[in-house]
């Protein structure tokens, strides 16, 4: 293009700029896009947005060369007769062909066997939807990728405080004065973080940064105290004990607001040994804590009703019932728990000297305590009690899967939950601040199928698709005990899989174990890839047939926006649209953008029209549902309900005439109404002309100590984000676990383990947090296997789904493994050399870095740049594919065989947390006739029919680049 | 006079690129664009940008600091790149002190990336001129443009806000008072060439604890304290009358 013509398009290009919400990463921003004769000319951060207040990160800057990215696909594609799975040989259909391929297979599947059809789904800011559709499907199988990326996190904080990090609460750095984040959190809740940790620390907070690596935030941080992988509950548990021992908890906010102080039956001859013993037959209907157990009363020295008005209870301390029954304050069971983790005994564990572990403890024991903040806000609590102030303890946390992602990391996140509450930070100014619909009650009401029963042909599943036990009557599994989801979620192998398990979905249907399956429809996942562990493998499973030539998987559909790994292994594939092209919302029935003052949720709405025949996934959903004649799809009639997505969110209730939707503002029929009323026709229209934003600003009396917030209950209750109106106490001790262990032990009623489980459910429901070494190491070699191997993911990358933009693989191109110099020449690697990384379960070739900012035992990689050859449109001779590599081919998704079983997924015992961050390696160096590329490598994957060219160099001018058909 | 510049806070910049491809968009685009890339789907891609982000490791392990360094044109006083141009093609505005490239006038000879100490200058191998950071010339005197986005696309992208844009000859401006009171830096001043962007440096944030902050008459173990035994000794209690 010459300089005239692009001084034409400058002075006379036809401009405007729409309002919608960024999806390069889940962070959820507002932008504004620029488009300039109809291309994308500017994305810039909407600075009338909550979330981003105009900042964009270099993800969503780069959003044009994702929306002209040459991986796009644009066709609906079915597998070539006679290819195989993942040599990407397709022919072009039309939709028509791919929606009846879908409707009669699928219709087929519900009449006869619903569980034949498994969805799970890459995305989990859909679930509203997806779930939806599964649920009224009828099949067991579904679920999004919280199972293996961060559910420890939710599930830990969930069981304990009623909220957890990301969407649903957060470190209030606003008023904070120090703030420690542990393990890698970059990448959720990216933008907004950054925002308030520059902030933070122009306003003279402190940051600590307990993290095996150095980059990202820790870089920043006042402190790094480097970590070995997995220790980190050893360190919480540590730090709890310190502060016990010296007297630096919130006693006041533990005995109100937590069951601190409530007495636990030690008869141990009991049925209800390690229950809390309460003063009446509990009636407890519903899913919340009835307020009838017991404090020991120091003024009368004897038991009471819990929170009794004028009582003091202890906090420590043994005593007898009248009826001669042992109890201990759940305190006093904590305190002893955490006797032998001494700092002393941590430093061992961790690597991190005792003397810091102690002064971290002081610091975050007398910063709370000495730099209390007193807010002038009267509120109510649920007892009545009327209070003139609202008081914070400025100390603040944040984690995501540094934590999460350890086969030790439910009771890990548990630990640090419980350090949270000691320090009394809860839902209080400067520590941790939920986000509606959060706090929810301990645990969450909704419950999953529980038998077979409830899964019946051309039914809607009995149940949730995903819910959260209580007890192990709410285990979704047959009458032997066994589990009924393909994943084996919510079943005794890993009882509290919230998120379910999706990492074993693929491998546990190609065993059929429990059960083969026919359709398995995969939304925006890159199982094929870096969303699988085991990697090499799970290929291979993905093309494995029978002994009659069958596909042990019979039908995989994909539905993408890009040419992933995945998509190789497609029989069908349905090209989604990207985010620019289509509408979608940010749902408070799923997981919304709200803020600490509250509600808050958004929408996309199209910024430029679908390429080729791309379609919205939601839109696909819509169809298929109506076409399968699904009850929430169809009215009685047996027709269509809705003409597509935006109409359905327009008008899908809950239940009929509920006034719950998708969206929470402008509701009613002129949009007079917040968070419920009925449809609102224009409310799409509402959300366009206010950034494509709904924010609810809660009174400031109910902007604190929510679990415990008559108003904010009352309030919540009203709107119906919750059921209940009742306090949400701390849970420092777990009934929930108890129930489980007691299970386990054979001394409860109800549903029990199976025999060669009973062991593994006894140790790891554990009512109090207790540290155990990763499961993956106590079953290796430690002396051949000597390392640590982690990855964190880079700031300017997210998933997979980046290394096909132009501007980002400039910045990523490829992947080293990053080695301590010390480590690496005591292996004979040379910095920049060839190496090798091998586990149990395989090994990598991979480039050498030194590095001084990783702890030694520890190697680790970014993760999400390296590519199998040829996907994503890239070029075979890429440098994702030659020198980039994946970490995942060393990862298992299975433990070895072990006494819980032969095929025990590698995860969380309690969550099934994937336990990406356990696996244990050796490193040695590349012999020098080795080929200098990266090991395993893929034949070249080709680029599928549809996709648009791939440019050998480009000028991007907007208004130019794809009019002029040149480059 | 007047001289705009960035300054630029290494104490709060996490190094995610958001100012690396937030100027990319908005200058491809742009009276500067497009910025070309070569290779963009192949191997060893690369191409023009105008701001790059340098990571680097200081110390040793585990004092280790980890840097990350935004880096563009310094938009220098006495900038090398200005003289050396056999064109007039490099040039720095008296108006604004900003430092820019007549692409028209440029021959692509490279003189001022070679005079360039700080490397800020970008080579268009398509067009055969020589690029660089203009501090988004073409957004801060656009009167179309609300008043808050007149300013480079990186300092609005910018998510810590470690980007400060102004007047570094005017006392009172934000960036200047950044620079006197937060210590701000120029790089490699000794090379005379007086680069108008600055550097604000790392600040640590330390708690000392005393000793006796650890002890509390109000410490709650206090409360849990059992109380003992009556003593079965003989004491002075028994004697004294």
């Amino acid at each position: 293009m010459s300089v005239s013509e692009t001084a034409k398009v400058l002075t006379e290009g036809r401009t405007e700029v729409k309002n919608t919400t960024c999806y390069m990463c889940a962070c959820r921003c507002g932008i504004r896009v620029h488009l300039r004769d109809g291309e994308v000319r500017y994305i810039q951060g909407n600075p009338d947005h909550p979330l981003n207040k105009g900042v964009i990160c270099a993800k969503g800057s780069s959003g044009i060369m994702k929306q002209y990215s040459p991986a796009r696909l644009t066709k609906p594609l079915k597998r070539k007769e006679g290819a195989l799975r993942g040599d990407a040989q397709f022919e072009e259909i039309s939709w028509e062909e791919a929606f009846s391929t879908l409707e009669e297979r699928l219709a087929n599947i519900r009449a006869t066997d619903p569980k034949k059809f498994a969805l799970f789904t890459g995305r989990d800011q859909m679930q509203a939807l997806t779930g939806l559709f599964a649920k009224n499907f009828g099949t067991p199988n579904y679920a999004a990728h919280g199972g293996f990326c961060s559910v420890n996190m939710a599930a830990g904080m969930i069981y304990t405080i009623g909220g957890s990090f990301w969407e649903f609460g957060g470190p209030d750095l606003e008023r904070s004065k120090l703030f420690v984040m542990i393990g890698t959190a970059e990448d959720h809740h990216s933008n907004p973080l950054k925002i308030e940790l520059a902030k933070f620390k122009r306003n003279g907070g402190r940051f600590i940064s307990i993290n095996p690596v150095r980059t990202g935030y820790s870089a920043i941080a006042d402190e790094w105290i480097p970590i070995k992988p997995g220790t980190d509950g050893a360190l919480l548990l540590a730090i709890t004990h310190e502060i016990i021992k010296t007297g630096l908890y919130d006693r006041e906010f533990l005995v109100q607001y937590s069951n601190s102080a409530e007495l636990v039956n030690l008869d141990p001859k009991s049925s209800e040994y390690g229950m809390f013993v309460r003063a009446e037959v509990p009636e407890e209907e519903g899913c919340f804590d009835p307020q009838n157990k017991l404090w020991w009363d120091r003024n009368s020295n004897k038991a009471v009703v819990c929170r009794t008005k004028g009582a003091d209870p202890r906090l420590l301390g043994e005593f007898t019932l009248e009826d001669g029954t042992p109890v201990k304050p759940a305190f006093q069971l904590l305190k002893e728990r955490v006797e032998q983790y001494t700092p002393e005994w941590a430093a061992n564990i961790t690597g991190i000297p005792t003397e810091t572990i102690r002064r971290l403890a002081h610091e975050m024991g007398i910063v709370a305590r000495d730099e209390k903040i007193e807010l002038p806000i009267a509120w109510t609590d649920v007892w009545d009690n009327e209070h003139q102030s609202v008081t914070g303890n400025p100390v603040s946390f944040h984690a995501m899967r540094g934590l999460a992602a350890h086969s030790n990391g439910f009771q890990t996140i548990r630990a640090l939950s419980i350090l949270m509450s000691i320090l009394g930070t809860i839902d209080r100014p400067g520590g941790f601040r939920h986000k509606a619909p959060f706090p929810r009650p301990i645990p969450p009401c909704p419950k999953t199928g529980k038998s077979w029963d409830d899964v019946q042909p051309n039914t809607p599943l009995n149940g949730m698709p995903l819910g959260w036990p209580a007890d192990p009557d709410d285990l979704f599994v047959d009458e032997n005990g066994g589990p009924i989801r393909i994943d084996k979620g919510f079943s005794w192998e890993h009882p509290l899989s919230v998120h379910g398990m999706m990492h074993n979905a693929i491998t546990n249907a190609c065993r059929q174990d429990p059960y083969g399956i026919d359709t398995l429809l995969i939304f925006m996942a890159n199982m094929a890839w870096n969303s699988s562990m085991n990697t090499d493998e799970v290929r291979q499973m993905l093309n494995d047939k029978d002994d009659n030539g069958e596909y042990k998987i019979p039908f995989l559909v994909v539905a993408d926006a890009f040419q992933s790994e995945m998509v190789a292994y497609a029989d069908l594939v349905l090209p989604d649209t990207t985010y620019l092209e289509r509408h979608d919302v940010m749902s408070m029935l799923d997981r919304p953008i709200s803020e600490y003052d509250g509600p808050v949720d958004s929408v996309r709405i199209p910024v430029v029209p679908p390429t080729g025949e791309c379609k919205p996934f939601q839109e696909v959903l819509i169809e298929l549902g109506s076409r399968l004649k699904l009850p929430a799809f169809t009215r009685e009639d047996g027709s269509r309900k809705f003409r597509d997505y935006p109409d359905f969110v327009t008008n899908f209730e809950t239940a009929p005439g509920s006034g719950i939707g998708f969206l929470a503002g402008w509701r009613g029929k002129s949009g007079e109404k917040d968070m419920k009323g009925e449809p609102n026709p224009n409310q799409w229209k509402m959300y366009e002309e206010n950034n494509c934003v709904y924010q609810y600003h809660l009174p400031k009396s109910y902007q604190y100590m929510r679990n415990w917030n008559q108003g904010y209950l009352q309030w919540a209750q009203a709107h119906s984000l919750t059921r209940y109106d009742e306090p949400i106490n701390i849970h420092i001790y777990s009934e929930v676990l108890q129930k489980f262990r007691l299970a386990a032990q054979g001394k409860s009623q109800g549903k029990q383990p199976p025999q060669h489980l009973r062991k593994r459910i006894e140790t790891h429901f554990d009512p109090l947090p207790f540290y155990s070494e990763p499961l993956e190491s106590q079953l290796s070699d430690k002396h051949k296997y000597p390392l640590n191997a982690v990855t964190q993911r880079p700031m300017a990358m997210y998933h997979s789904w980046d290394s096909q933009n132009a501007w980002l693989r400039q910045i990523h191109t490829y992947n080293f493994l990053y080695v301590h110099p010390q480590t690496a020449k005591a292996a004979g690697i040379e910095d920049e050399g060839w190496m090798w990384v091998e586990s149990m379960h395989g090994k990598v070739r991979c480039l050498c870095r030194y590095s001084e900012a990783v702890e030694p035992g520890t190697v680790w990689t970014w993760n999400a740049i390296g590519k199998a050859s040829g996907a994503w449109n890239l070029d075979g001779s890429a440098n994702e594919s030659k020198q980039g590599f994946l970490l995942n081919h060393v990862i298992s998704e299975e433990l070895p065989a072990n006494e819980a079983g032969e095929h025990i997924s590698n995860s969380d015992p309690v969550t099934g947390q994937a336990g990406w961050y356990d696996v244990r390696v050796r490193i040695y160096p590349a012999g020098p006739d080795e080929e200098k590329v990266t090991f395993p490598q893929y034949d070249t994957m080709p680029a599928v029919p549809g996709t648009p060219k791939r440019r050998p160099w480009q000028n991007y001018f907007a208004g130019l680049f794809t009019r002029k058909g040149e480059f | 006079m007047t001289q705009l510049a960035l300054v630029i806070d290494l104490n709060v910049c996490v190094g995610c690129h958001a100012c690396v491809t937030s100027c990319k968009q908005w200058n491809t685009s742009g009276q500067a664009g497009p910025l070309f890339d070569d290779n963009p789907f192949t191997k060893d891609p690369t191409g023009t940008f105008f701001n790059r982000v340098q990571t680097f490791e200081i110390g040793e392990f585990p004092k280790t600091e980890t840097l990350h360094f935004p880096k563009s044109c310094l938009h220098c006083e006495d900038a090398p790149c200005v003289p050396v141009c056999p064109t007039g093609a490099s040039h720095k505005r008296s108006e604004d002190g900003i430092v820019l490239v007549d692409y028209d006038k440029c021959i692509g000879c490279k003189y001022c990336s070679w005079a360039c100490p700080y490397g800020m200058r970008e080579f268009d191998e398509y067009q055969k001129v020589m690029k660089k950071c203009t501090l988004c010339v073409d957004r801060i005197y656009d009167e179309t443009l609300d008043e808050r986005d007149r300013k480079p696309a990186c300092v609005l992208a910018c998510p810590t806000s470690a980007r400060l844009f102004g007047d570094v000859h005017d006392p009172d401006s934000e960036a200047s008072v950044a620079v006197r009171e937060r210590g701000g830096y120029q790089l490699m001043p000794e090379w005379g060439t007086k680069p108008a962007n600055h550097y604000l440096p790392r600040r640590k944030t330390q708690i000392s604890i005393h000793e006796d902050e650890l002890v509390r008459v109000d410490n709650p173990l206090k409360k849990e304290d059992i109380r003992h035994e009556t003593s079965k000794d003989v004491s002075l209690d028994d004697w004294l009358m």
